[in-house]
């Protein structure tokens, strides 16, 4: 057994995933600046998954981004072209980015750039499309197409050159000032996308589009208090790569669902997955909607939790139970009972309810195996029909067997009989 | 024989460790308490406990040859 230090390595671990300056530098065309994707390969959220073995969602979602591609003509040709065989579907995780709900990507979509310029390392989202009927609640009715075709060929480009006429922005520094505003930036956004929105504006009415275009964007930027999701995720996916495959690291860097799994990724055990069944989310639903509506939980935006947001800083954001369910005291709670099952606490996240305590940073595969503790996560519900949407929104935590199944793994690598 | 009869003739101060229905129970009588939030560790689960204990001898030994 090699003598590796657990502890030391975690707290190193800890201070490169502090380290980590994720700045928005600009948008590109997923399969220009995305690494290995190609046009007949679809990204998803959550851990690897088959076409027979996904949900509702997911399936509705690769269906209509098929459409929107060009690949198939029409919904049922989509899904028999899904289903054959010519399409490849993998993580989203697994090409440097995330995707929100079910996360799907594809060659021609624009995508937020994010990169931490000491290391030079990027990553990417897709950009948000509002609440309603959209792709990632795995809608693909002419409505949800029509948007995304605008996004592609006036949103991502007004956006583009937007971001030419201005410096980077910091996305750290500007996380940190939405949970003093009373966000944690995985189901409230309203602050972080209101400062967004004051650093994007000046340099969209400098751009050269047609006022026309300027207008619909920032009333589209406007309109949508998820807009900062789409870059909160990538934030956080760059910050929990700086502690990516460290041998003997116990940190868990990465949670994700595609609707049917819970997958985990441990740094310690580089590119492997451990999945068990995705959750039941309990929360409030929207009128008309009853439990039986609900898909399991899904999307890659539990990296927000992975990194000490979200549900990990549910005190910052009082106001978010009247969103995902529960009491003000239990959002005091969670906040406080992820410090059990973390190593550190981020120096930029701080908690203004909690004396401006860092946030529960690191979480520890070992201590959650000890505790019995599951981290908390807060989430959007989607149908578990295609093409329907949200349904409201609550909390979950992951099945206790991922962190069992990597527990195991660890040992038999590290400790062996 | 005394130290027995003492602990029944003197008021009871108790610590409670693990469930918390024991130590409410207590207060309603007005018996003061205090609480220990204590589980089992690996939630009882002893093939987690097993692995848990076999990275803590191997941390140990880590600690060891450190020193």
């Amino acid at each position: 057994m090699k003598p590796l230090d657990i502890a030391a390595i975690n707290r190193e671990a800890v201070q490169a995933i502090q380290k980590v300056q994720p700045e928005l530098v600009g948008i590109g065309i997923a399969g220009e600046v995305v690494p290995r994707l190609r046009r007949n390969l679809v990204l998803h959220a959550g851990p690897p998954i088959t076409w027979d073995r996904m949900c509702g969602p997911l399936r509705g979602a690769v269906m209509g981004a098929l459409v929107y591609e060009g690949l198939a003509r029409s919904i049922p040709e989509a899904e028999r072209l899904a289903a054959s065989g010519e399409i490849a579907f993998e993580p989203w995780h697994e090409h440097d980015g995330v995707g929100p709900m079910a996360g799907v990507a594809t060659a021609s979509m624009p995508v937020w750039i994010v990169e931490d310029r000491a290391s030079g390392r990027r990553t990417f989202c897709t950009l948000n499309e509002g609440l309603g009927k959209v792709l990632r609640y795995g809608a693909y009715s002419e409505e949800v197409l029509t948007r995304l075709r605008w996004m592609r060929d006036v949103l991502g480009p007004v956006l583009q050159e937007a971001l030419t006429r201005r410096p980077p922005i910091n996305l750290k520094a500007l996380i940190a000032q939405a949970l003093q505003m009373g966000d944690e930036v995985h189901n409230r956004h309203r602050a972080a996308t209101s400062l967004l929105f004051r650093e994007l504006a000046p340099a969209i009415l400098r751009t050269r589009a047609p006022t026309d275009d300027q207008v619909k964007v920032l009333e589209f930027l406007h309109a949508n208090d998820h807009t900062f999701l789409n870059l909160s995720m990538p934030a956080a996916k760059l910050m929990l790569q700086a502690a990516e495959w460290r041998e003997g690291c116990t940190l868990v860097t990465t949670m994700a669902r595609n609707g049917t799994d819970f997958g985990i990724r441990v740094a310690g055990l580089p590119h492997r997955w451990f999945t068990g069944p995705a959750g039941q989310v309990k929360g409030l639903l929207f009128p008309g909607f009853i439990e039986a509506d609900c898909n399991p939980d899904i999307g890659d935006s539990a990296i927000t939790e992975t990194v000490g947001l979200g549900g990990f800083s549910m005190a910052a954001a009082p106001a978010i139970v009247k969103f995902v369910g529960g009491t003000v005291a239990d959002a005091m709670r969670y906040t406080q009972t992820m410090y059990e099952i973390t190593v550190g606490e981020s120096e930029a996240f701080q908690i203004p309810s909690l004396d401006f305590r860092g946030a529960p940073l690191g979480i520890d595969l070992l201590k959650v195996c000890e505790t019995g503790i599951l981290p908390q996560i807060n989430t959007g519900i989607a149908h578990r029909e295609a093409g329907v949407g949200q349904v409201g929104a609550g909390l979950v935590n992951p099945p206790r067997q991922c962190f069992e199944a990597a527990l195991a793994a660890f040992v038999e690598i590290y400790c062996p009989e | 024989m005394s130290a027995i009869h003492d602990l029944f003739t003197s008021p009871i101060k108790v610590i409670n460790v693990g469930l918390p229905s024991f130590a409410a129970d207590l207060q309603r009588q007005n018996v003061p308490v205090v609480h220990v939030d204590w589980k089992p560790p690996a939630g009882g689960n002893p093939r987690i406990a097993a692995l848990l204990d076999r990275i803590r001898r191997w941390q140990a030994q880590v600690r060891a040859g450190k020193e």
